[in-house]
């Protein structure tokens, strides 16, 4: 009677339990932490990333040797009454840049504790592995879910895991800024649920595949997509809906900065992207990718200049974030707009996704640096830390390095994406979108350099160390800034990675 | 007849609503509220879903209600200055909110007729799960991933509230009492408790093949639990103690094990082998039970506010 | 009957729509925190009836509703709760080292860190 009924089933696939393992994994350690003692809550993170890691390497292996998307159908209820996990090439993607990144800022913050031995098993250590957890397993639900309310639980995870790594050094501000990030990700998370539930009334499934297969222009699909993006927007803090995220990001602490900065922000992207290039029905897509391109370049002008403007490295760090986010939303009419390609197809998807990894991985780092300066100076006020690179160069090298993807300059993954990004919007004929890719590039150089400059001054009156940091905690992020940097080695052209599993009918994903 | 019952409830639950956007005091706004929730109560059961009607009325009325009105209280001194409400921005927040109200109407006017649904394909499922109630059937089989990570949520957001305590207070005992315990309140907690946990088990125990089941059994112990707090009959736990943990990990340890067990018993992580998918079912429930009730007063109770012994 | 069950949940889901529309109204409207909670839980009111009325529309097989999303209602009720006990947390917190009950105006940009 349906059209989803012509649909055929979702048929697990022999890979498809890796995907219930990387959502489960760190759920156990959450469950494990909670009952142990404190002092075993580094030992059940590490197993865990270890394990977690594993199962990510073994997806995209998976992947790629099969050629075609994993699948699992959980508890072996068939879709639309049960609920399956799915994974292609962007998936898997995601997943993997999570199992680099988040184990390197895990080995950071392990670094980090270590510093101060008598608060390690403390209120903020301890705290911070389990929402760490947290936020993992919330992300790779977020990549694999297939379901809208699945998905909705996966984004409510997400929130509850991040916003408490705001406040975790209990000041006062940083209590409000987590307040305001709550209140937020709240109102964000109710407007989609109630797209999610307007979905259910008008096609009676919220399967991904099937709602793909059957929305149309009637009303209630444009008023649930409208409230649905609108509400991932304002989680992803996309112009102007961006005022809770520097607070919140340049307060936490380092390692936190990270995680939010670098992986939570991901998440409600990527399900934008997915209901613009999936579910939404063309014209309607073709709408919203102008509105979301005109909001992504005035975040990538206004929050540049912002940074730029800022006295703390950590808020321009965090500025930065919100202008880089931009760019993610200018791919949306550059994939969606070639009428002979599908969206994954054009360069423009692949140089979204190079932006996504590169955004991740330099992000990371340099709010890992941050944190080594912070916590070597007692400050991170730009004006008072000239000649910051006499006393932490390998700091000084990570800011550089991850500066070079945020600039867009060569060799990068920045570079390429952002080169990737200008050919499409130069071919499409999108010149107002061109200039913008170019202005920010220059406003970014602004502030990176702004930084490498006091990092190479001679202070007038020496730096004073409040704390010794040991070279191998300013490694991690300095490994992570090189992999932004190796991105760059990446050919031009669409990845073949990335159309793994598209589109997504059945024909070509049974097994 | 049914009609008017319908729209007297919807202009009682629209009127409580405007109370609250134009009260001026923050106490009245909380009070009006509480009675709001009662309300929807009565409407989820003109809606014929008596299972939401119970959750709604214990969660979202009762337990919400307590949390606001001591917050209220807590916070009094602040809110008795005058905090002027942001006017500049009223006539655009209006248009907001009214573009929300009617998308939403223009919305819900326009679902298709006969509506689709998934009432057949549950009914039909639902001689594999052995159950008789189809909501449980949708939370603990079918959709079990989104009730199990649900339960995550909850453990996430009391480690997040847990960690709002001062460094020194960090697992110590939240404090619920005041200092001066009205009489009435201890008899209630004396004599409600024995009737409460009677009510929760029963709840538990039909929720099976009727309406009711564990977040309205897990709510009632935890009202029970609250009320035995309050009027200072027995003392807050300390929240690192290990008996405490392992309650409120229980219920979700259990139901990961099941999951897993389906691995080798079953064709999969969260299915049940067959036959045994109903005694497996009650039995995860039942730890649910427990650690709803531990998670929800936990989360009611707050931070801990005295510091742990050593 | 179908038709008289179609009305009533239309006319529920209706007070859904403008129950939602009236908590936005408050979380964006109202300095005081608290105030913005119970119009989270409004607007959260709200979304759960929109539910509630599809639920009821699609009575079938011998149901009253469509269990499915009945019972997304219940994990959203919870989820909601828990939501809430977590912003009361941390507006108290604020509370207590702050004395506010409500934001100060947009946090200045270059607010030092603490030398802690």
């Amino acid at each position: 009677m349906l059209p989803a009924n012509a649909l055929p089933a979702y048929v697990t696939t022999p890979g498809g339990f890796l995907l219930v393992l990387a959502i489960i994994l760190p759920v156990v350690a959450v469950l494990a932490m909670l009952v142990l003692d404190p002092r075993h809550a580094r030992s059940v993170v590490g197993a865990t990333i270890l394990a977690g890691v594993a199962a990510a390497l073994a997806i995209a292996e998976e992947l790629i040797r099969t050629g075609a998307a994993l699948i699992y159908v959980v508890g072996g209820w068939q879709p639309p009454l049960g609920l399956a996990l799915r994974a292609d090439g962007l998936s898997a993607t995601m997943i993997a840049m999570t199992a680099i990144v988040l184990p390197g800022i895990a080995i950071f913050a392990r670094g980090l504790q270590d510093l101060k031995p008598e608060t390690r098993n403390g209120r903020a250590p301890t705290t911070f592995w389990s929402l760490l957890m947290g936020v993992w397993s919330a992300l790779c639900l977020t990549f694999i879910g297939q379901d809208l309310f699945n998905l909705y639980v996966a984004l409510e995870l997400l929130t509850f895991a991040a916003v408490p790594l705001v406040c975790l050094d209990g000041r006062s501000e940083t209590m409000g800024a987590a307040l305001r990030y709550l209140m937020f990700a709240l109102l964000g998370s109710m407007l989609y649920l109630l797209g999610t539930g307007l979905f259910y009334g008008a096609f009676g499934t919220l399967d991904i595949r099937s709602l793909s297969a059957m929305s149309d222009d009637r009303p209630a699909v444009s008023v649930a997509l409208a409230l649905m993006i609108a509400g991932l927007l304002a989680k992803a803090a996309l112009f102007p809906l961006h005022l809770w995220l520097p607070p919140a990001h340049a307060g936490a602490p380092a390692a936190a900065s990270a995680v939010l900065s670098a992986l939570v922000i991901k998440a409600p992207i990527f399900l934008t992207l997915r209901l613009v290039a999936e579910v939404a029905p063309t014209p309607m897509a073709a709408i919203a990718g102008k509105i979301l391109a005109i909001l992504g370049a005035f975040a990538i002008i206004l929050c540049s200049v912002m940074a730029l403007r800022q006295a703390r490295l950590k808020l321009m760090i965090a500025y930065s974030t919100v202008a880089q986010i931009g760019y993610l939303f200018i791919v949306f009419p550059l994939a969606t707009g070639a009428d002979a390609l599908p969206p994954w197809g054009t360069i423009a998807w692949t140089g979204g996704a190079l932006q996504l990894g590169s955004h991740a991985l330099a992000k990371a780092s340099m709010f890992m640096a941050a944190g080594i300066i912070a916590e070597a100076f007692g400050h991170d006020n730009i004006r008072d830390l000239s000649g910051f690179g006499r006393i932490l160069p390998l700091s000084a090298a990570t800011f550089g390095l991850a500066g070079l993807s945020l600039m867009g300059l060569p060799p990068s993954g920045g570079f390429i994406a952002k080169c990737l990004l200008l050919t499409s919007a130069v071919l499409g004929g999108h010149p107002w979108l061109s200039t913008t890719i170019l202005a920010g590039g220059l406003l970014a150089a602004g502030y990176v350099f702004r930084v490498m400059n006091r990092a190479l001054a001679t202070p007038q009156t020496p730096l004073i160390i409040r704390r010794k940091i040991p070279a191998r905690l300013e490694v991690v992020p300095l490994i992570l800034a090189l992999l932004a940097v190796l991105l760059g080695f990446v050919p031009l052209e669409p990845l073949g990675l990335l159309q793994i599993g598209r589109p997504d009918r059945p024909a070509e994903t049974m097994p | 007849m049914t009609l008017g019952l319908d729209l007297t409830l919807i202009a009682g639950l629209l009127a409580l609503a405007l109370h609250v956007v134009i009260v001026r005091d923050d106490r009245n706004a909380v009070v009006a509220f509480v009675a709001f929730g009662l309300l929807l109560g009565l409407a989820w059961v003109r809606l014929y879903s008596v299972d939401v009607a119970l959750t709604e009325a214990a969660i979202g009325g009762g337990v919400t209600g307590v949390l606001l009105l001591r917050t209220e209280a807590l916070i009094r001194p602040a809110s008795a200055a005058p905090t002027a409400s942001r006017r500049s921005g009223g006539a655009l927040a209006a248009i907001a909110c009214v573009l929300l109200a009617g998308g939403l109407a223009i919305a819900v006017l326009s679902f298709p007729n006969p509506a689709p649904t998934l009432a057949p394909e549950a009914a039909e499922a639902l001689g594999r799960t052995g159950l008789g109630n189809p909501v449980t059937a949708v939370l603990l089989a079918y959709r079990s991933l989104d009730t199990l990570l649900e339960k995550i949520v909850l453990i996430i957001a009391l480690v997040g509230l847990w960690s709002l305590a001062p460094e020194t207070l960090w697992g110590g005992a939240p404090e619920l009492h005041p200092t001066a315990i009205p009489e009435p309140l201890v008899y209630l907690a004396r004599v409600l408790p024995p009737f409460g946990v009677l009510i929760a088990v029963y709840e538990f125990w039909v929720g099976a093949d009727a309406p009711g089941g564990t977040f309205q059994a897990g709510t009632i112990l935890a009202a029970m639990y609250l009320l035995v707090l309050k009027a200072g009959l027995r003392p807050a736990p300390e929240v690192k103690r290990t008996a405490l943990r392992v309650l409120v990990a229980g219920g979700p340890a259990l139901f990961l094990a099941v999951g897993f067990l389906g691995f080798l018993m079953a064709d999969g992580f969260l299915s049940f082998p067959d036959g045994a998918a109903k005694p497996l079912i009650v039995g995860i429930e039942a730890a649910l039970t427990l650690s709803i009730a531990g998670i929800l007063s936990l989360l009611v109770a707050g931070p801990p506010s005295k510091a742990p012994a050593p | 009957m179908i038709a008289s069950a179609l009305s009533s949940a239309n006319l529920f889901g209706l007070c859904g729509a403008s129950l939602a529309g009236f908590g936005l109204f408050i979380v964006i409207i109202h300095a005081s925190l608290l105030r913005r909670i119970v119009g989270f839980n409004l607007l959260g009111a709200g979304i759960f009836l929109v539910f509630g009325a599809i639920a009821r529309r699609g009575a079938a097989a011998g149901f009253d509703g469509d269990p499915v999303p009945q019972a997304m209602v219940i994990t959203g009720i919870v989820v909601a709760f828990s939501a809430t006990a977590l912003s009361v947390a941390l507006l108290l917190r604020l509370f207590g080292l702050t004395g506010r009950a409500a934001f100060d105006a947009p946090p200045a940009d270059a607010s030092r860190q603490d030398e802690t």
